[in-house]
């Protein structure tokens, strides 16, 4: 009997296997292929490379009060100051404003198309979600200072009047209008077609079979959602949540026009009157920016690109630690 | 059709589970027609048919999940312990707390430890009070798994292999302590040993329950059932029971052609 350990006979050589692209077609297709994955990190890069060239001066003067600080002073070319900490807190507060006001939302209008609506009204409800994120951020934008911002403005008042004991909506400053909360209802109007048409996907894919099976232990609806359909989509429906708060993040025009911005940091007091964008300074600003100037918006973009790189890291991490079902 | 059955034979026993003149639709199209069956107290019945004739639907009818396709229609009734489970002021979910259901494919849910998989139903219904470690080390032993996992009841459920998770589905079905078990091909994704194993978890737990099994394979059928009824649907007719009585009746003296010649293998 031989055995495998001890066989004398010598190992054949490898053969020749076709796992690369042998065919001109192939080799064609291949290469275009990877051209365009290239390109793709290519020109991530050369952004990168040029935000950094662009803004190195203004955060070697700056240093670390560019984020930090609260003072924006081009007038006096002996001593420029620009820091953008209002502006970076802002840009966090009201996308966070927006996720918070957008996910049960699009979760909700998410569990409506997959499992209770008619198949026909499923279709029409995708159609208008969609139709929501094919409206240019101008229009969303006019629309919220001209028709949403006295509403919205009229709800913080409500409220203030009857929460204000909270931190949270208290308002010093009388001004409802222009506030981080309006601005974040904005962005949630935004970001809820992106969110709801996720989690839709998220939800269409699960195994029907584990439903039933809930259903068929005795679960009620509501049970089975919040005790199976939830949990078991949470990776998914997170990785939509990020999606969203990159694209929150990155809103310009819209909040441009609904927000007031101010340089006086407003931490938590989201309905008083006066918040921070990034983008939105960067608009504001850039029409009549010196030379010098320029080069500080560029920096406070370099500044918002790695916060976003990071938000996707991060929702990277939190949807690999949420499905560890998941291999 | 149910009047060539052997039925007769069956009438002494106590009932404990009994369709009477069920008819299933879906849309406009007419899948079941008059289906009277009885399921006595601790006895496996089985369901053979070939496909599509319908007795998945109508396993799917005992425990009202056939209902929760939107176009589903229903005529008949269903009878647990003498009382109309189709009945209006009757709440579909507490149906299913007596009756439960294990489904064709390993089903546990996949967020969910093997000992919350368990718990899963007692928590899913809102249910308090009760003595988890307990109720997890009985069920797992009455679905013959707890030798298995009782060192690991907190790994995740998927780490099992496809038999002991059909097992721990069935334990997470015996937790609510229904009073009946159906069971759609149980076995059908799975490899002969873990079928051999649920096959005798079934006879086990026939003792203390009234089970409803469906099944495509014959040897199986007459392994597990006390009594077998065969569906049919012919050249587009809704699907019916052709032969119902004593599974040994119904494997070796057949009444109907057709049930000789299904379950000699002559068709299906």
């Amino acid at each position: 009997m031989s055995s495998v350990s001890e066989s004398s006979k010598p190992v054949p050589a490898k053969r020749k296997l076709a796992a690369k692209p042998h065919l001109v077609q192939d080799k064609v297709f291949f290469g275009v292929a990877r051209a365009a994955a290239v390109g793709a990190v290519g020109i991530v890069g050369l952004i990168l490379a040029y935000l950094l060239f662009m803004s190195w001066e203004t955060l070697a003067k700056q240093g670390f009060n560019f984020i930090f600080g609260s003072q924006w002073t081009a007038a006096d070319p002996e001593n420029m100051i620009f820091q953008i900490g209002p502006m970076l807190w802002g840009s966090l507060l009201i996308a966070f404003n927006g996720v918070i006001l957008a996910v049960p939302m699009a979760i909700a209008a998410a569990y409506f198309i997959e499992f209770l609506a008619t198949s026909r009204i499923a279709k029409i409800a995708t159609t208008v979600v969609d139709l929501l994120a094919a409206i240019p951020s101008i229009v969303i934008g006019l629309w919220g200072v001209g028709v949403f911002t006295p509403v919205a403005a009229h709800w913080a008042e409500l409220l203030n009047q009857n929460l204000g004991f909270l931190p949270l909506f208290k308002n010093e400053a009388g001004s409802f209008v222009g506030s981080p909360f309006i601005a974040g209802w904005i962005v949630a109007v935004m970001i809820v077609p992106i969110i709801t048409s996720v989690t839709r996907e998220i939800f269409s894919q699960l195994d029907r079979d584990v439903i039933n099976a809930a259903t068929a232990l005795g679960a009620s609806r509501s049970s089975t959602f919040m005790k199976v359909i939830l949990p078991t989509s949470s990776g998914g429906i997170v990785g939509g949540v990020l999606l969203g708060l990159g694209r929150a993040l990155g809103e310009t025009v819209a909040i441009f026009f609904v927000l007031n911005l101010s340089f006086e940091i407003n931490w938590v007091d989201v309905i008083e009157g006066r918040g921070g964008s990034i983008a939105s300074m960067i608009v504001a600003f850039f029409g009549a920016a010196t030379p010098e100037e320029v080069k500080a918006l560029i920096a406070a973009g370099l500044v918002l690109f790695v916060i976003t790189l990071l938000i996707n890291w991060l929702a990277a991490v939190i949807v690999a630690k949420a499905q560890p079902w998941r291999k | 059709m149910s009047d060539l059955s052997n039925a007769a034979n069956l009438s002494t026993i106590e009932a404990h589970l009994r369709s009477e003149d069920v008819n299933v639709w879906f849309g406009e199209r007419h899948v079941l027609r008059d289906v009277s069956l009885t399921f006595p107290v601790n006895q496996v019945t089985a369901l053979i048919g070939p496909s599509g004739c319908g007795k998945s639907t109508f396993l799917r009818t005992l425990n009202r999940m056939h209902e929760l396709i939107p176009s589903a229609g229903f005529a008949g009734r269903i009878l647990l312990d003498g009382e109309d489970i189709y009945e209006p002021g009757v709440d579909p979910t507490n149906v299913r707390l007596k009756i439960g259901m294990v489904f064709q494919k390993p089903n546990p849910f996949p967020t969910m430890s093997i000992k919350e998989n368990v718990l899963s139903g007692l928590k899913l219904s809102g249910r308090r009070g009760y003595d988890a470690t307990e109720i997890v080390e009985t069920s797992l032993r009455r679905a013959s798994i707890w030798n298995e996992v009782k060192d690991r009841l907190g790994d995740p459920a998927t780490s099992l292999s496809g038999g002991q998770q059909q097992r721990l589905c069935i334990a997470r079905s015996l937790a609510m302590n229904p009073e009946v078990i159906l069971m759609d091909e149980p076995c059908s994704a799975l490899d002969p040993g873990s079928t051999r194993r649920i096959e005798e978890t079934i006879e086990e737990l026939s003792e203390t329950m009234t089970i409803v099994i469906v099944t495509h394979n014959m040897q199986q059928a007459q392994r597990v059932s006390h009594q077998t009824a065969f569906f049919l649907a012919e050249d587009g007719n809704p699907g019916g029971v052709v032969e119902f009585g004593k599974t040994e009746d119904v494997f070796n003296n057949p009444i109907d052609l057709r049930t000789n010649d299904y379950v000699n293998g002559h068709f299906g």
